[in-house]
């Protein structure tokens, strides 16, 4: 018997937030976080295949040593514009404008976010942000780096920098807001019995990272300012030929940009604890550590900048500190990774698609995050910085690690979300497309990193030619696989099965309503009696809401 | 690179095993973690794949003793990668005393190089094997980033400032020079050679290519037409303005009552920018000097600073021929300070 044939599928449900109203304005001027879930959804898809398309001319060009397919300058120009499309506009909103913003207060039992007006702003000036950035990218584009250093960003550069920076500056005020709506919810909107203690670790991790969008995301919008000041005004403050200090803006972008790894990664963190409890049907082993180790990050990762300095003249002191302190912020990581890898044992485990998105998700972070330990030591990062091992290293956190929560997450949600069910075969399919395609991209980029190839490169020693093709073969692999799940989820929107309020069989408050929620959520406000994963239903425990009858201790 | 596809680069410094040691090890840590997770992993996904729909496994809460276990453990060896690191970073960015000075200057998109005995390069450098090279480099524009695999070395070139960077060959041959700091249009077009010479055939190019002055030389001229001299003295002596000769590498008292130590960055702060780090005693009545010297000319300036001895003589400078016998002579550089 399996057991999704063996409930009844139920009929579309009566009202959901879907159908609830329609119409354009019902959707631009919705309140509702799902819907404005699915507002961000959309439009960081766009981006996001924006910035694919820009991936896939890099790709293209470095396929032969000759800078033959682009120009150097359009080269520079496509780099830049895939880092921050990729960054700023899919990245850092991925997963907490979208799954974060959806499931936030159904798995603390709200109604709503705190600040419904607030959430639907942040979206707008998202929108904003990233119309700003499409003018400047369709205008000229930008070709700085997404790192923007001085003084090439403000003396020397003769593109749109001023208008992207305006872009990214205004964009922020959304991540911020994002943040502070997260963090006032979580504080005080939990439903009676839903104690810290008995939050999903979904919540946890995006806690931590809405305290870094808040403390962290000023810093980015100020250095930003000072940037587009001294570019427009001439005023000295990076540009040593005007009185400034160019490495005192790494300082300062550094400052936000690292703990914006952890806005990225963080997230997708606790996605995949979801997923390898859910999946298993287990509760998390060592729930408090996990908890405690998405602060922890949150909380090194503002003290770890200067690794991005080892080889800009920084004192050899303050380079060993951040060293040290470089180490000290992997500990929480792999602490994390060690817990799930522990869930698993004894458990019953699903091979459905988002658990398979979970367990790549764990290879490819325990790649990225010890190959990060090469640029934490300082002697390998004299010689691997601005090389194709970071580059390597980072896709590995940002596409191995993020990217695989998102896509995951996106899977395991969908039900609750679309109200449908993705096809689960395809869905198995692409997961190992993408595992497949995204190990043949990076995995070469390690090598010739270490042999010396360096970044942003648009023509290259030939000796590095075979680690560029197999790149670019993973790619296009890795671009493949991504095509698949976005053609099935917007088919599955129309033509997918109808799915049950809990396809999955699981304890977690969001399951506890229909498929889509209604808009406020639940019916009844729920009161929370039992821990989080709690798959055994305690005999001497009331358990509220609808809960499988056949899930039984075995 | 002999085998197919390599995976270390050409080894031609004395880093170069240093840190293919510790590389290894990061690698060897890294495959041995990454393997046993996956292989855990893998374990437990056959050996508890879901068998029934509806069981329900048994709740574990955690185990302080394994997070102690696991906490502990990779922190020790993370922190043998911190100190192994450290060390040789220590190294990498500590200048022996006793190096050959090269003066590096960048500009969008080419390295210009000049040696103390006069020697100027473009992309290229030329050094003998086995002798410890160091080079003190600037910008004219951005950031560059000087970068050579195959010594495993790189820093950061800055404008406003001279950072630098140095290195003992090893291996004799022709090796990858980079820009490592993406800096503009032809960023990747930024590159060169490090030619690793034997000293006799190194001694052979540089008598080869005596076309140039030496920096100090060039330095002292440009010393004379910008009228240093009225108050520094003809020779360094000094004058209305504090002495020269015999200043570089002392720590100097400044009017502001904390003192700077005279090196290559103080020198050209207080050229481009005299009343920063006034010298006790002296009023700000030096103008600036910016944009009427170039890089090259401040760093041939300096050059000449530098040979000042205290006896306000130049030393004499390096002549092709004494640079022809480094081995009997310790460095050309060493005779200029």
């Amino acid at each position: 018997m399996r057991p999704i044939e063996s409930f009844e599928v139920p009929a579309p449900p009566r009202v959901n937030y879907i159908n609830a109203q329609y119409g354009l304005k019902s959707w631009l001027l919705t309140k509702d976080h799902k819907r404005i879930a699915l507002l961000y959804l959309g439009s960081i898809t766009f981006f996001f295949f924006i910035g694919g398309l820009y991936a896939l001319m890099i790709r293209l060009e470095l396929l032969t040593p000759q800078g033959d397919l682009l120009q150097s300058t359009t080269y520079n120009k496509v780099f830049t514009q895939h880092g921050i499309i990729m960054i700023f506009f899919f990245l850092i909103p991925s997963i907490p404008a979208t799954l974060g913003n959806f499931l936030i207060p159904m798995m603390i039992g709200a109604k709503d976010l705190a600040f419904p007006r607030i959430n639907l702003l942040s979206w707008y000036i998202y929108l904003l942000g990233g119309v700003i950035t499409i003018y400047a990218l369709l205008a000229g584009g930008v070709d700085t780096g997404w790192t923007f250093y001085t003084p090439f960003s403000t003396t020397f550069s003769n593109s749109y920098v001023v208008a992207t920076g305006l872009g990214i500056f205004i964009n922020g005020f959304s991540s911020i807001l994002t943040g502070l709506n997260f963090i006032v919810t979580i504080h005080t909107m939990r439903a009676p019995g839903m104690t810290w203690f008995r939050m999903p670790l979904f919540l946890w991790s995006h806690y931590a990272t809405s305290l870094i969008m808040i403390l962290g995301t000023p810093v980015v919008a100020i250095t930003i300012l000072l940037l587009a000041f001294e570019r427009v005004a001439r005023v000295g403050i990076f540009d040593p030929a005007l009185g400034g200090d160019p490495v005192l803006f790494q300082h300062l972008f550094w400052f936000y940009s690292h703990p914006a790894v952890y806005i990225m990664v963080l997230p997708s963190m606790g996605v995949i604890s979801e997923l390898i409890a859910n999946f298993s049907r287990k509760n998390i082993f060592g729930y408090s550590f996990v908890a405690f180790s998405s602060l922890a990050i949150a909380v090194f990762g503002f003290l770890v900048w200067g690794h991005h300095l080892f080889v800009t003249s920084q004192s050899v002191y303050a380079g060993m500190i951040f060293s040290f302190l470089s180490f000290a912020v992997a500990i929480p990581s792999a602490i994390k990774v060690f817990n799930w890898t522990a869930t698993l044992y004894r458990s019953s485990i699903s091979y459905d698609t988002p658990m398979l998105y979970a367990l790549g998700f764990i290879g490819l972070f325990t790649v990225g995050g010890m190959t990060g330990l090469f640029l934490a030591s300082l002697a390998t990062d004299v010689h691997l910085s601005d090389t194709y091992f970071v580059v390597a290293h980072f896709h590995y956190i940002m596409v191995g690690g993020a990217l695989m929560g998102y896509l995951g997450g996106l899977h395991y949600w969908w039900p609750k979300i679309a109200g449908r069910m993705y096809p689960e075969g395809w869905g198995r399919f692409s997961a190992l497309i993408i595992f497949v395609g995204f190990n043949l991209t990076f995995l070469p980029q390690f090598i010739a990193g270490y042999l010396g190839m360096p970044r942003r490169y648009h023509a290259y020693p030939p000796e590095f030619q075979v680690f560029n093709v197999l790149s670019t073969a993973g790619a296009s692999i890795l671009g493949f696989g991504m095509l698949i799940p976005a053609i099935y989820f917007v088919w599955s929107m129309r033509y997918g099965k109808h799915a049950e309020s809990n396809p999955w069989h699981l304890p977690g408050l969001e399951w506890r309503t229909q498929s889509p929620p209604p808009t406020e959520n639940f019916e009844v406000t729920p009161i929370v009696t039992w821990e989080a994963y709690e798959f055994a239903p305690r005999e001497e425990t009331e358990v509220v809401g609808k809960f499988r009858p056949e899930l039984e201790r075995i | 690179m002999q085998s197919w596809i390599p995976l270390v680069p050409e080894s031609a410094s004395t880093f170069s095993w240093q840190v293919d040691a510790l590389y290894f090890y990061l690698s060897g840590v890294t495959l041995f973690f990454t393997l046993l997770i996956s292989g855990v992993l893998i374990f437990f996904v056959i050996r508890y794949r879901r068998r029934t729909p509806y069981e329900i496994p048994r709740p574990i809460a955690g185990s302080h003793k394994l997070e102690t276990l696991w906490t502990v453990i990779p922190f020790v060896i993370a922190m043998t990668m911190f100190g192994w690191g450290a060390r040789i970073y220590f190294n990498l960015y500590k200048p022996p005393a006793n190096a050959i000075e090269v003066y590096v200057v960048g500009k969008q998109w080419m390295w210009k190089l000049q040696h103390a005995t006069g020697q100027r390069e473009i992309n290229e450098l030329h050094v003998p094997v086995g002798r410890k090279i160091k080079l003190i480099m600037t910008t004219e524009d951005v950031i560059h980033d000087f970068f050579v695999p195959a010594f495993r070395t790189k820093a950061d070139v800055i404008p406003g400032r001279y950072t630098t960077l140095w290195f003992e060959a090893t291996k004799t041959g022709r090796y990858h020079l980079f820009c490592a700091e993406y800096c503009g249009m032809n960023h990747s077009g930024m590159t060169g050679s490090v030619i690793v010479m034997e000293p006799r055939e190194f001694d052979d190019w540089l008598s080869g290519n005596t076309g140039g002055t030496t920096p100090a030389v060039a330095g002292q001229q440009l010393y004379q037409t910008l009228g240093c001299a009225s108050c520094h003295g003809a020779n360094g002596e000094g004058g209305r303005g504090p002495r020269l000769a015999g200043a570089f590498g002392k720590i100097s008292p400044l009017e502001s009552g904390q003192s700077a130590r005279v090196d290559e960055a103080y020198i050209r702060e207080s050229i481009l920018n005299p009343q920063a780090k006034l010298v006790a005693g002296f009023g700000p009545i030096m103008p600036t000097f910016q944009g009427q010297v170039s890089e090259d000319q401040l760093v041939q300036l300096i050059a000449y600073i530098k040979s000042l001895q205290a006896s306000g003589q130049p030393a004499q400078a390096a002549s092709p021929a004494q640079a022809a016998s480094p081995a009997t002579a310790p460095s050309p550089t060493r005779n200029l300070r």
